[in-house]
């Protein structure tokens, strides 16, 4: 890009999707006192944390939260760690300590284990029954002084990702029992989006919602975005596509080693993004199932 | 550009709908347009032809859509999906939207996201009541461009006289909304006949496939040529992280802005000097156009907050409290007369109510209705809108995007509407006076911002009404006490001591219709000056009725009033009356809950600060 251009040209289509999801997380700062971001670490909750700074001038005005299962991919850890200290990020993580005490991993069945490390957690963590931790001025991870309900969750989903994400609205309720209700949802209109809620309920917010995969590549490498290196090859011709827990998340055959790199492969690929992703493939509605209960 | 091996992320993205009656085949074609262009996972169709198979049903395109376990059941959309896919062309976000008379929100949501849309038709069925009133919101909604495709011509065997006769019916019903269709195409939606291919079923069609006529949608053009106008989001300062700068942000809707322009707030009326735009990891710009989430630093320190509406002095946006609009309604519960209502129209949001139900249309003949008194759920009306509050707003022909406001019923967006007219309420000619008042005030070095930020609490009005004898004097001069003891800057105004000061010889004709009419205005102007100094004034007078409180109100504009009644049944106080009281007997206890409220609003700080 070109400096001190008078006139840009027309925007282009990063241009607009950056502009509205700019809106939307505006939107949701002024609606929700009790507002965190969801940052699983990945490449697209990474750029919509990005994309907050972008809103606020630098800052981010609100908790990032991190679901940690324990079977993340220990470079996940260490870069969500950095990341929070140079950028001065309030990071706050959860996890079902009791499940993992009991033993729970992946062999009890892939979709057992995702409810209670993931969807447990999070439910569990977002409404501050189970102790959260933060990360403290020196880095360290202590009790959270803080244990209100989050009522506006920011969260990356796509719509392109899979089907019942295809369905979703830019700000979308959650019930009491975090229920989705798919077949009543609020209409939403003109940039005007559901900001009045029912005690007890919360609402998801979703600025990513028109992006696609490939518009994601091209914005991190747009923009610098320093993204886990996971996502790029090393030398031996694979790399990751999808970030969840390393067991149940395999790598693509790939060379490529930059997000510019990624990009052009993606626009020959023709399998779907989580197709490396256990769990989807275990019954034809998993993501809705899942989603449905409050998986992100 | 240079020959540096460099992408550029320029494709052009539009966002097209496709909207029509219940089971004409809208996921059908969608479904087929993903899979004639190639756009579908690898593996996907086979999947979705193996659950057909375990089921033992047959398999349909619109499977590959329908992705929610309920809508695969019962074979009907019940969310509008986003799907994408792209041609030579661009880009393309294509919304599937419900035909289901039941989930008219859901197609609403749909369409009001798109540029352009599909309207399709079943050749066999004809044209039904949810092919009109799709059309009809698609106009409501802002979708200009439009085509319409006929499908399951395979039903009609190709017949091109059904064809023929159903573009005769729906372009007579589309012009009088006044919607030009560019094109009707033929198609089979199953069998792929005129989607992405021209096929040998209809040899009497010469026009474009689908594919080829969405490829025709043209991109509206930049908004930046328009009035500028940018909804004021809200206001930054980030001090706690060592950040002084105080940034007013939000989207520039239309127009542009420069570094130096002098820009006005509307409704408060405030004007200031753009003096930077921000943003972050962005080259310092100087300029920002139609479209751009921004945030800019202003030279003078003023008083802005979430709703004003920014805009060039010499092209000024309507204010009022009474719009003329068309809307539609969604909610379960009727809009009715008397109910109020939340209107959201930009960052705005203000308290409604109904004043005149001017007429109701059945969306699905145009018949209307003069004789209705409410809004049913899928009516369309033209009604008249009362707002608490003063509103900057356009009329939709002139600024789109703030001409149109969404109503909220309890926590839910029940209807939209589009802005058709400004109705002039009792206080239009005042309000401009009291703009160019503001416009051309003498200001000195000092603004009331500045006085605001060193006493630390807001300048604005309390207003005391009731009938004489309620104690309403009393309470008043209790309040100006423990404002003071608190050490806030706050001044009784006596409206008989504005009589007896500024209005001396007209005392003896003060009941005199034309002098009390003056009388509030001098009483206004008195106020307005202590308010500009930064005081809390707190009024008591009996001179001024009910009626005037929306005069003062406009009078002291920008600052605002609270407005505290006090009557033995609460029926009886005035409709925009912000607290209640009955007859007064513990001062103190009551003075407490005009200081509650005063905190609520905002006027002065809370007692028990929080540490930011």
């Amino acid at each position: 890009m070109s400096e001190n251009t008078e006139r840009p040209a027309s925007p282009t289509q990063l241009d607009e999707l950056e502009s509205q999801s700019i809106y939307i997380l505006r939107e949701a700062y002024h609606h929700f006192k009790n507002l965190c971001m969801l940052w699983s670490i990945g490449k697209d909750s990474t750029v919509m944390l990005w994309l907050a700074r972008k809103a606020f001038f630098g800052h981010v005005p609100f908790p990032l939260v991190h679901i940690d299962t324990s079977f993340k991919i220990p470079a996940m850890i260490e870069y969500r760690d950095q990341l929070a200290r140079d950028w001065n990020l309030n990071m706050v993580v959860g996890q079902n300590t009791q499940a993992l005490a009991d033993g729970m991993n992946h062999t009890k069945g892939r979709l057992t284990c995702c409810a209670a490390l993931k969807t447990e957690a999070l439910k569990h963590t977002l409404s501050g029954e189970w102790a959260r931790k933060r990360m403290n001025d020196q880095g360290v991870y202590v009790p959270d002084w803080n244990q209100e309900p989050y009522t506006g969750v920011i969260v990356g989903a796509r719509a392109d990702e899979e089907g019942s994400r295809s369905k979703e609205r830019y700000f979308s309720p959650r019930d009491e029992n975090n229920d989705w209700d798919i077949a009543d949802q609020p209409p939403e209109l003109w940039n005007q989006f559901k900001t009045d809620f029912a005690p007890g309920t919360h609402v998801r917010v979703h600025p990513l919602l028109d992006w696609t995969e490939v518009n994601i590549w091209e914005y991190i490498d747009r923009e610098n975005i320093p993204i886990i290196d996971l996502y790029f090859d090393k030398g031996e011709g694979t790399r990751y596509r999808s970030l969840g827990c390393g067991p149940c998340t395999g790598c693509v055959q790939s060379k490529a080693t930059t997000p510019a790199e990624i990009v052009r492969e993606l626009m020959t690929i023709t399998t779907a993004e989580r197709a490396g992703r256990a769990q989807d493939q275990e019954d034809p509605h998993a993501m809705e199932k899942l989603r449905r209960d409050g998986y992100m | 550009m240079s020959a540096a091996p460099v992408i550029t992320y320029d494709r052009e993205q539009m966002n097209i709908v496709i909207v029509g009656h219940v089971d004409h085949g809208k996921s059908t074609l969608v479904g087929r347009l993903l899979a004639d262009t190639d756009s579908l996972f690898e593996g996907h169709e086979a999947k979705i032809r193996a659950i057909c198979e375990r089921q033992g049903k047959e398999f349909e395109y619109a499977f590959l859509l329908d992705a929610l376990s309920e809508e695969q059941e019962q074979g009907i959309t019940i969310d509008a999906a986003r799907c994408f896919f792209k041609t030579e062309k661009r880009d393309y976000i294509i919304i599937d939207a419900p035909g289901h008379i039941e989930f008219l929100k859901n197609m609403v949501t749909g369409a009001a996201r798109a540029e352009a849309a599909v309207l399709l038709i079943d050749a066999h069925e004809g044209v039904q009541e949810n092919s009109r009133r799709h059309g009809f919101l698609l106009s409501m909604l802002g979708v200009d461009q439009v085509i319409v495709a006929v499908n399951k011509m395979d039903l009609v065997d190709y017949d091109q006289t059904t064809f023929d006769r159903i573009e005769t019916e729906y372009r007579s019903f589309l012009s009088e909304i006044g919607v030009t269709p560019q094109c009707f195409v033929p198609i089979s939606a199953r069998d792929g006949d005129f989607v992405a291919d021209p096929t040998k079923t209809m040899a009497w069609y010469s026009g474009p496939t689908v594919l080829q006529a969405v490829d025709a949608f043209e991109k509206e053009p930049p908004k930046e040529n328009q009035m500028l106008r940018m909804p004021v989001q809200d206001v930054y300062r980030f001090n706690a992280q060592g950040d002084q700068r105080r940034i007013v942000a939000g989207r520039v809707e239309t127009g542009s802005l420069r570094v130096g322009d002098r820009v006005v707030f509307t409704p408060s009326n405030k004007t200031s000097t753009i003096e930077s735009i921000e943003s972050f990891n962005t080259p310092v710009a100087s300029a920002a156009h139609a479209g751009q989430s921004v945030g800019i630093t202003l030279a003078e320190q003023i008083y802005v907050r979430r709703g004003d509406l920014m805009s060039h002095v010499d092209a000024l946006p309507q204010v009022s409290t009474m719009i003329r609009a068309n809307i539609f309604w969604l909610g379960r519960e009727s809009m009715t007369p008397g109910k109020r209502y939340k209107l959201k129209l930009g960052t705005t949001s203000v308290n409604v109510v109904i004043e005149e139900v001017v007429s109701v249309l059945d969306a699905s003949e145009l018949d209307s209705d003069t004789n209705k008194s409410q809004v049913n759920r899928h009516d369309v009306a033209e009604i008249i809108l009362r707002t608490r509050n003063p509103i900057a707003f356009d009329r939709t022909q002139e600024v789109e995007h703030t001409g149109r406001f969404v109503i909220v019923d309890g926590y839910d967006i029940a209807g939209g509407g589009i802005i058709r007219d400004v109705v002039e309420d009792a206080e239009a000619a005042l309000r401009s006076e009291t703009r160019q008042r503001e416009f051309r005030w003498v200001k000195g070095l000092v603004t009331l911002a500045d006085r605001e930020a060193r006493s630390g609490h807001q300048a604005g009005l309390v207003l005391f009404s009731g009938d004489a004898g309620t104690g309403k004097a009393l309470l008043a001069k209790h309040l100006e006490r423990r404002l003071f003891n608190q050490g806030i800057g706050s001044y009784l105004l006596d409206g008989t001591n504005v009589l007896l000061g500024v209005d001396h010889e007209e005392l003896a004709v003060a009941e005199r219709e034309e002098t009390r009419e003056k009388l509030i205005r001098h009483y206004g102007e008195v106020a307005h000056l202590f308010i500009d100094s930064g005081q809390i004034v707190i009024s008591t007078t009996n001179t001024i009725g009910l009626a005037e409180h929306q005069t003062i109100a406009t009078l002291i504009a920008p600052a605002e009033m609270v407005s505290v009644h006090i009557c033995p049944h609460h029926d009886q106080a005035p409709l925009n009356t912000d607290l209640v009281l009955a007859v007064i007997e513990d001062v103190e206890a009551d003075v407490d809950r005009i200081m509650a409220l005063l905190q609520e609003r905002g006027f002065v700080p809370a007692l028990q600060s929080t540490d930011d």
